[in-house]
């Protein structure tokens, strides 16, 4: 059987960072109109290789080819000629310009020497009719959600006229809402004939969109598979090299006294008008984990202030076993056993530029066992440093390395080392697991639990529903900065918690706070 | 002398005064909105100040006359951008900190032109005083308008020019695609980048504007208000359209708010001087007033949390993440 060229083709592929084969002789190919999925662990090196797809990296060895002809991919400005296009994994775009001036940033219709406002404004609604991305071509890119960023990214390449769209792990960053949407999306441009390739860690997104999936372990290829005909056990499998539990053991003990006690939390918003957190109580003793769901934007980032001191609390109080934590500074909170997992990686857990050893010691560097008289003991670090990298498998060239050159995977599983690693008696989990590979969420999970027959007390606040069915004891609920109520993960369903995620309180007795 | 009169006077020695400041204003703005702190603009402005001076002065004597303050000019501008070109290479080729190189570029252009000075006119500070430089231009009907055409139609033809300089400023920065890719490479290099706009280009065309307008705004200074160089010519009026670009929110109209402002403080310090009640004020006093309002304008307004462009002061490095 004759194959048709396909659109883009990559042949022995290879890059090399400093003491690492990013990628390692790939060959992957991109047929019209498919949806290809690339699937691989944290620090497989998908990123890379789309980076080189796209430009921005110069692979050391390989040819590519873009519809049967040999191409050299300079930069960004080549590619996009080439009509490849990326949704990055972290957003390009300018936050005080417009949605239109983001779109047109680089080829604007001009009137004159100006720009032409009102065709921009036009062409844009016009692409987002004909691909059902609804925005509003004069908001602000700062104004506008997370899931508007992404459209406004993939409208981008469209305008630029791409054929073939990269995506690097669209969905990380977005609700289940926006993800089905999304779904859709993809959907759409395939069947418009643009050949799309897409970087997820979900199993469930790349069995229900692509065609294809192509699997990567440490830079090396390991099979391309047509989704119809495999599993998601499978691809776990290929992707990890071993076996991957789904189920994870609970058992089920009596938890101790309580750890967390959280009473009339009350927090004003900046401009102190309203309340962002209101009459906030709830309590999580040792031994339990304590899942809290809500819509991402109900007060969550607010509790996770208050509880690790970060902003100051208008009302109520917060102990940490018997002692008053309200009106403690955050060292002394850290002191006293609260660790964090933040959400925003980057922003509130890592100092990206300091070396990896640094940045597995900036919670504990004060301990006397990492220097003494104001000096830091190097080697005590070091040694620290190395055995976390080793314990938790981060994927890195070395500790000496900056954070940044880490892929963002393994970032986050260098926080999870650094803050468990502290022996916390109570640890705030923000979406533990986003951005990382399923082989790592398994580790990730099991470490939680671990923590937590240990007798400690997590609260782990998640989007995903699926990791709190799996993970927690009970479940409550945040709206709009109010607890709507709280289940027992045997009692709770999808109804009930839908119900209170759109705000309604729980109606049954007993469910309630104690 | 009635109220109306004098209040002209002040308002159209304010925008002499005004003047050099803009320009060095809406240089900062350039550069910064680039993403490139530019410190250095007292330096420029010093160099632009020198150039002026030395090239009108050769100009007069090689008989010129009235064409030599442009000549001037023009030399104030080319040294301006010389000098920023040396910003450019530093900060945008080679990555250097971008707030050590304008200190340097201000420690090097004071002591140089000082040591220039020193040399041409046989070991004096400053240079001799011109004859030949700018006069106030009427313009004709304009300036017959009661207070408006005394304030404002009645000045040096630097002045005219800044007074184009803003709108000019702001259409090009707002509503042009050079405007919108100049920004965007101050805000977020990576998505220029990654759109295919070059960001080291931009930047460089960003600081070479910024050293263009400052050298204009030093040579406004020599050819209108002081009429010669010396080392306390520019004295620290490059800091202070600093201090108005921020104060001024990085826009144009702003700017010119600002510096109005400080211009105005400028221009009250000869003001006062006419009336018989101002002998009593030290001098020093008068003479300290803009520097003492540029310090508590920015106190105030650094208090309320500005935020200049978002990458400014961060060399771009694409393999960043
Ligand atoms: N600029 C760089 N400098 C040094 N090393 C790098 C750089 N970029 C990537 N690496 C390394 O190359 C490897 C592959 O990284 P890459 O970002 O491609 O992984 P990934 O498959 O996208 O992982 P994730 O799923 O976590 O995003 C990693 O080990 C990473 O540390
Ligand atoms: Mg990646």
């Amino acid at each position: 059987m004759e194959q048709p060229v396909p659109v883009v083709e990559l042949k022995g592929i290879t890059k090399r960072f400093p003491g690492i084969v990013a990628n390692d002789s790939i060959n992957l190919q991109l047929r019209k109109g498919e949806i290809h999925a690339l699937l691989g662990e944290n620090g497989a090196g998908k990123s890379t290789l789309m980076s080189i797809l796209f430009g921005l990296y110069q692979p050391d060895e390989g040819e590519i080819y873009v519809n049967g002809k040999r191409e050299t991919i300079d930069g960004p400005g080549k590619a996009i000629k080439l009509g490849i296009g990326m949704v990055h994994q972290h957003f390009k775009l300018v936050h005080n310009f417009t949605v239109a001036e983001n779109i047109v940033l680089g080829i604007e219709p001009r009137k004159g020497l100006s720009i032409n406002y009102k065709q921009a404004n036009g062409r844009v609604a016009e692409l987002s009719e004909q691909y059902g991305l609804m925005v509003d071509p004069k908001a602000l890119i700062q104004d506008i959600t997370v899931g508007m960023q992404q459209r406004v990214e993939i409208l981008k390449t469209l305008y630029r006229g791409a054929e073939i769209l990269i995506f690097d792990e669209p969905t990380a960053v977005l609700t289940v809402q926006e993800i089905h949407e999304l779904m859709q999306i993809l959907r759409n441009l395939a069947a418009e004939g643009k050949s799309i390739i897409l970087i997820t860690h979900k199993l469930k997104e790349i069995m229900e969109v692509s065609d294809r999936v192509t699997v990567i372990r440490r830079g090396k290829v390991i099979d391309t598979l047509v989704t119809s005909e495999t599993s998601e056990s499978e691809l776990a499998e290929k992707m990890v090299g071993r076996r991957v539990s789904f189920q994870l053991d609970q058992e089920k003990r009596a938890p101790g006294p309580a750890l967390l006690q959280v009473r009339q939390l009350t927090v004003k918003g900046h401009d102190k008008g309203r309340n962002v957190l209101n009459d906030v109580s709830f309590e999580i003793r040792a031994g339990e984990i304590f899942g809290l769901a809500g819509v991402d934007g109900n007060g969550q980032h607010e509790l996770v202030e208050a509880l690790t001191g970060l902003r100051p609390i208008d009302g109520g109080s917060v102990l940490l076993g018997d002692i008053d934590m309200t009106r403690k500074s955050v060292r002394e909170r850290m002191r006293a056993g609260i660790a964090q997992i933040p959400e925003d990686r980057q922003k509130h857990g890592l100092v990206l530029d300091f070396k990896v050893s640094e940045n597995m010691v900036l919670t504990t560097y004060k301990d006397t066992r990492f220097g003494r008289g104001g000096f830091i003991d190097d080697k005590a670090v070091d040694e620290h440093s190395a055995r976390l990298v080793q314990e938790f498998d981060v994927r890195t060239a070395g500790i000496h390395v900056p954070m940044r050159s880490l892929s963002g995977g393994n970032q986050q599983k260098a926080i999870i080392a650094r803050e468990l690693s502290r022996n916390p008696q109570l640890l705030i989990a923000v979406q533990p697991t986003r951005g990382l590979d399923i082989g790592a969420i398994e580790f990730v999970h099991e470490r939680l639990l671990q923590a937590k027959n240990e007798g400690k007390a997590i609260l782990l606040i998640s989007y995903e529903l699926d990791e709190l069915y799996k993970m927690s004891d009970r479940i409550a609920v945040i709206f709009d900065g109010q607890i709507m109520g709280e289940l027992d993960s045997e009692q709770v369903d999808d109804e009930k918690l839908g119900l209170m995620m759109a705000g309604n309180r729980l109606q049954e007795k007993g469910g309630g706070a104690a | 002398m009635d109220l109306i009169s004098d209040l002209a006077n002040l308002v159209n020695s304010t925008l002499v005064f005004t003047t050099a400041l803009i320009f060095g204003a809406m240089g900062g703005l350039f550069s910064e909105r680039s993403g490139v702190f530019n410190i250095g603009i007292e330096g420029m402005m010093t160099g632009g100040a020198f150039a002026a001076a030395i090239a009108t002065w050769y100009a007069e004597k090689a008989g010129y006359g009235a064409a030599s303050p442009w000549l001037g000019l023009a030399a104030g501008i080319v040294c301006g951008i010389m000098i920023s070109l040396l910003l450019a290479v530093a900060a945008v080729t080679l990555k250097a900190n971008q707030a050590v190189v304008g200190v340097v570029i201000n420690i090097l252009a004071a002591a140089i032109t000082l040591y220039l000075v020193k040399i041409i006119f046989n070991g004096a500070g400053d240079t001799d005083v011109l004859s030949d430089v700018y006069s106030k231009w009427a313009i004709p009907w304009l300036s017959d308008i009661p207070f408006f055409g005394k304030a404002l139609f009645n000045t040096y033809p630097t002045t005219y020019m800044a007074y184009v300089l803003v709108p000019l400023c702001s259409y090009l920065l707002f509503k042009t695609p050079f405007g919108l890719r100049l920004r965007s490479v101050g805000e977020h290099p990576g998505a220029s980048d990654t759109v295919g706009i070059n960001v080291t280009k931009y930047r460089y065309i960003g600081v070479l504007i910024s050293g263009l307008l400052a050298g204009m705004g030093g040579a406004a200074i020599t050819l209108t208000t002081t009429g010669n160089f010396s080392h306390s010519t520019v004295s620290g009026q490059g800091f202070i359209a600093l201090a108005a670009m921020i104060f001024g929110r990085w826009s144009p109209w702003g700017v010119f708010g600002a510096t109005f402002f400080f211009g105005m403080a400028q221009a009250l310090r000869n003001f006062v001087k006419l009336y018989d009640w101002s002998k009593d004020i030290p001098m020093e006093f008068l003479y300290m007033f803009p520097y003492v309002l540029t310090l508590l304008v920015l106190a105030g307004a650094v208090g309320k949390s500005v935020k200049g462009p978002a990458a400014a002061g961060e060399p771009y490095d694409p393999s960043k993440r």
